[in-house]
């Protein structure tokens, strides 16, 4: 996608966002989209790490929660406004994804995967015995008082979403299209050839985990204002770890754009069940989902784009 | 605190939970351990053992044991099945890992969907005449509800061991994942000897799941809980070895079961989890691994 | 002829007048109530059973002609157990679907959530057990029809302890265990201030995490400090681990249970069976005499018809009675002041005690019970592998607060 053309639809994409606002007071909407955006923006975010570099991570909640819990401590401590509680949540996780860098230097694989795993569940554990921000009982977090020319706060938590997103795509657009999208990419195919190739691997891989890192805790820092209430267990949630995962994989991994597709479409499918369908089948949707996509399009929706691109006459 | 009656059962009960939780890891020492496919899905398929020890037990009053090795065939076909699925739609195309993975998370969430739609949400016990039963040796307390699990985790645990080194399907399912080609001109087809090896896998989850539910009342979510175990012991012990699994699996239940009695519980999963943090980071093999 | 005239304008207008009437009486609009509901995840159970309750509470009202002559609808939808899907869902029910009246989903995690919500649109807000949620927001219009009290915090244990109080000799020091979870964690907080105010020795303190499997060492630690009585925080699970423990280790305790939740659940009971007796535990109906409410036979003998076959908890004593009054005090107020404003329903609902299943409700300032009835109930004589001896009295005996005795304690707990 062209520069111009690429600036120019996230400028239009926040326009119509704030267009949206001044038409509509009716909050379910935003509400609906303020979680579809949390979805892409946590889809993105994993992609770095898994789509361009080939490593899996499973424990993509802890990332998310701590950027949600640095938001509670913080506010508690010194009732930081929203921006700088953001800034924060994502130096958290960039530093956590930082430290899983280095702990992983030799892992790969599945090894990895399970590494994630293990540092998510020692992470909540942590977060359940840490009374200052409520434990394992919960923090409760009343919405902000002031939201700008907003006509209420969920309107303004849905354009600061949106900011982050866009933001978050631009940043991933540009690490695909650069030196180290490159290099991350060879790691990606085949690691050991990257290294004999002079890819210095291993800053590379720490950029990788830093930036989904940085990401995840930025997705995860206004949560506890649009959920008012935050206990490890929703803020550790399995959903968010599979939808992190399944998101990109449905959208196509290899390319930026395709956690985005993948979010949009599992995300709105999934708002849209939530107040239709209702009721376990909720559930269902992802699991379907995820198995008949990757079993047919293992490459996702733009892997399937790319083919019918291919196969047409020229 | 630390006196000596206190000590011996808590290392006793850790053991004992050790060994249960070795059966649940058994399947996916088998078809992730030695095979490299990432069945997260597993603890769902011990769910649906538990449901099936559940259903029968109650109605008919069997003994949940013998109810889960007499489902295990069928878990045995099924697994099969489901392997052919994975092998035609990610393996044969060399899909694998990250598809599969995904594969088996969407198949995990429709079978704690089918369970629920089934069977609603409601916690299901079952009855048997050792449930609350406690054998004593000394000062040690052995109860049944735990010791049963155990001694069954280790026949079953045992069987397999001797399955993989000493039948020629066996050896056939450890070599396939080592050398594909070396097998292939031995003159075993590898694509059966993993399907076996996968139905097999699956129908250790039959038994695991009539053990769980003789500790404790089980729910459709509650495989969840034993995903991150599972994985852990496997990777703890080594990828490969049985033997090295179920030791990784006893460490794993006495570490918890000591942390327990004299730290607190609520430290258990950061502890056992460190652990294994541990373990990948200083010698990633695990304790037996190739 | 004038008088033709003037029968047949009469008429005419009689006609007219009868045409426009039933014109109108014909589709009455309805009294829409919106809500979620736990109806899958963690707390579906409890959820899906309520949901029963409350469908009788809505058939019976349209069976009497509904509210204000019109019928009653629901428009729900599943939360799932997921605090974040309740924002959403009550803004799609005020603004989209636009309810009349909203009543809150079941549990503190699902309650929280739409809290913000329901103070900017100053909607009155009755609620399904969740504990002290209000004392975080202070809300006026916020009712809550678990009958805790109006601390609901201390007041959940206080009955526990004071039991204890008045058995000779007096027991000394207490051991307290609770799931490392929101409502275990603030049960066993309360039981903790309880036991420092009425001068008990905390000898053991810890929780555990909800994923344990095997509490034996548990118990055998707290058996280690040799407690007089100890108090559980527990959820369905755990609570039956820890009773098979304490069986299976023989805890020597003079007074065993407290805040686990699960003992009041139909499966557990019927499982548990023997191993219960001598728990002292809450609740907050059971089948006794002094709890005979008007209404509440009549009400559970519906509910248990609609629940078969469902996979909910087949008797319902626990949570659908109150599914059905709180829904109940809200119907009343309604009628009470003949209108849908909400601040006249609030107030309505501050000033008035109202006649429901559970017996007469009167809610405090802070919207909780202006006086607690948490039950302490002791099990006794069960049988084993027997779901329809609880249906009826005599195996949960109520031995606190005294206007609902039922029974003398049983003391020291024995195996």
């Amino acid at each position: 996608m062209k520069s111009a053309a690429f600036w120019g639809s996230l400028l239009a994409l926040l326009a119509a966002g704030l267009a949206l606002t001044e038409a509509f007071e009716n909050e379910y909407y935003f509400n609906a989209l303020y979680l579809i955006l949390q979805g892409t923006l946590m889809a993105v975010a994993w992609n770095v790490l898994g789509g361009f570099t080939g490593y899996v991570n499973f424990g993509s909640a802890g990332f998310f929660a701590m950027g949600a819990y640095t938001t509670v401590a913080l506010n508690k401590a010194f009732g930081l406004p929203l921006p700088l509680l953001i800034l924060a949540g994502g130096a958290v996780g960039g530093l956590v994804g930082l430290g899983l860098g280095y702990l992983t230097l030799r892992l790969k694989g599945v090894y990895f995967a399970i590494a994630t795993l293990a540092m998510a569940i020692v992470i909540e554990t942590l977060v359940n015995n840490w009374s200052y921000v409520g434990g394992a009982k919960g923090s409760y977090l009343l919405t902000p008082e002031e939201y700008l020319w907003f006509k209420s706060y969920i309107q303004m938590l849905f354009i600061v979403m949106l900011l982050l997103t866009l933001a978050a795509v631009a940043v991933s657009r540009m690490l695909s299209a650069s030196r180290l999208g490159r290099g991350l990419a060879a790691i990606r195919d085949d690691e050991v050839a990257a290294e004999c190739s002079g890819v210095p691997t291993l800053r590379l891989k720490l950029i990788s985990t830093t930036v989904m890192g940085a990401m995840m805790g930025v997705a995860g820092a206004p949560f506890p204002f649009f959920v008012t209430f935050v206990d490890p267990v929703s803020a550790f949630n399995l959903f968010i770890a599979v939808n992190a995962i399944a998101m990109p994989m449905i959208g196509g991994t290899s390319h930026w754009i395709g956690p985005v597709i993948g979010a949009l479409l599992v995300g709105s499918t999934q708002e849209v069940v939530k107040v239709t369908v209702s009721s376990e089948l909720n559930v269902l949707i992802v699991g379907v989902m995820l198995v008949v996509f990757i079993t047919l399009a293992p490459q996702g929706i733009v892997g399937l784009a790319r083919k019918y691109w291919r196969a047409r006459p020229s | 605190m630390l006196s000596a009656d206190l000590l011996a059962n808590a290392v006793v009960a850790g053991i004992l939970l050790g060994g249960f939780y070795a059966a649940v890891a058994l399947g996916l020492a088998i078809v992730f351990g030695q095979l490299d496919i990432v069945n997260i899905a597993h603890p769902a398929f011990v769910i649906v053992g538990s449901y099936i020890a559940y259903i029968l037990n109650s109605r008919f009053g069997f003994d949940p044991v013998l109810i889960g090795f007499a489902a295990a065939p069928v878990f045995f076909f099924v697994g099969a099945l489901i392997y052919r699925v994975y092998f035609l739609a990610f393996e044969r195309t060399g899909q694998e890992s990250l598809s599969g993975l995904a594969f088996f998370f969407g198949v995990m969430f429709i079978i704690e969907v089918s369970l629920i739609l089934v069977y609603g949400v409601d916690y299901r016990l079952v009855q048997a005449e050792y449930i609350g039963q406690t054998w004593s040796i000394g000062f040690v307390d052995l109860p049944l509800r735990m010791l049963v699990p155990f001694a069954m985790s280790v026949a079953l645990t045992a069987g397999i061991y001797l399955y993989l080194s000493r039948t020629f399907m066996g050896r056939a399912i450890q070599a396939v994942a080592q050398d594909r080609l070396a097998l292939q001109l031995m003159g075993a087809n590898p694509v059966r000897v993993k399907q076996w090896a996968f139905g097999l896998g699956v129908a250790t989850a039959a038994i695991a799941g009539a053990m769980l539910i003789i500790i404790g009342p089980v729910e459709p979510s509650v495989g969840r809980l034993y995903i991150g175990r599972a994985f852990a012991i496997v990777v703890l012990g080594g990828m490969g070895s049985i033997q090295g699994m179920f030791i990784a699996a006893l460490i794993l239940g006495v570490v918890e079961s000591m942390v327990s009695t004299f730290v607190g519980p609520s430290w258990s999963p950061a502890v056992a989890f460190g652990v294994l943090a541990l373990t990948l980071a200083l010698r990633p093999a695990g304790l037996f691994g190739r | 002829m004038r008088l033709q005239r003037l029968l047949l304008g009469a008429v005419a207008a009689f006609a007219l007048s009868a045409f426009s009437i039933s014109g109108t009486m014909a589709q009455p609009k309805p009294i829409k109530i919106g809500f979620s509901m736990a109806l899958t995840g963690g707390l579906a159970g409890a959820g899906k059973a309520a949901l029963i309750g409350m469908e009788i509470w809505r058939d019976d009202v349209n069976k009497k002609g509904g509210l204000l002559s019109r019928p009653v609808e629901f428009v729900y939808y599943d939360d799932a157990t997921q605090p974040a899907n309740v924002p959403g869902i009550y803004t799609k029910l005020l603004d989209v679907d636009k309810v009349d009246l909203v009543v809150s989903s079941y549990g503190t995690n699902e309650i929280a959530p739409a809290m913000p919500i329901v103070m900017r649109k100053k909607l009155t807000f009755p609620s399904l057990f969740g504990l002290a949620v209000n004392d975080e927001f202070k809300y006026d219009r916020y009712f809550q029809i678990m009958p805790a009290g109006p601390e609901p915090k201390t007041d959940w244990s206080k009955g526990f302890f004071e039991l204890a109080l008045q058995q000779k000799p007096q027991p000394k020091t207490v051991a307290i265990v609770a799931a490392d979870a929101e409502f275990a964690l603030n049960a066993a907080a309360g039981a903790r201030t309880n036991a420092n105010k009425m001068g008990f020795q905390i000898v053991y303190d810890k929780t555990y995490p909800p994923s344990t499997t095997d509490f034996t060492p548990i118990v055998r630690a707290i058996q280690a400090t040799n407690p007089d009585i100890v108090y559980v925080g527990s959820y369905p699970p755990d609570s039956t681990g820890m009773v098979k423990a304490a069986n299976e280790v023989g805890l020597k305790a003079k007074l065993f249970g407290g805040g686990m939740v699960g003992l009041q659940f139909a499966a557990i009971q019927k499982n548990l069976g023997p191993l219960l007796n001598g728990v002292v535990n809450y609740d907050f109906w059971v089948p006794e005499p002094t709890l005979n409410f008007p209404g509440v036979k009549e009400f559970l003998a519906k509910y248990q018809e609609a629940a078969k076959g469902k996979g909910v908890d087949p008797l319902g004593h626990y949570l659908p009675p109150y599914a059905y009054a709180y829904l109940e005090v809200l119907g009343q107020s309604v009628v009470a002041v003949k209108s849908l404003d909400q601040a006249k329903i609030a107030a309505h609902m501050h000033k008035t005690t109202f006649d429901t299943v559970v017996g007469k409700v009167k809610f405090g300032a802070n919207g909780e019970w202006a006086k607690s009835r948490v039950l302490m109930v002791q099990f006794r004589d069960v049988q084993k592998d027997n779901l329809e001896q609880f249906a009826g009295p005599g195996k949960r005996v109520v031995l606190y607060p005294k206007e609902w005795k039922s029974g003398e304690i049983v003391y020291p707990y024995k195996q």
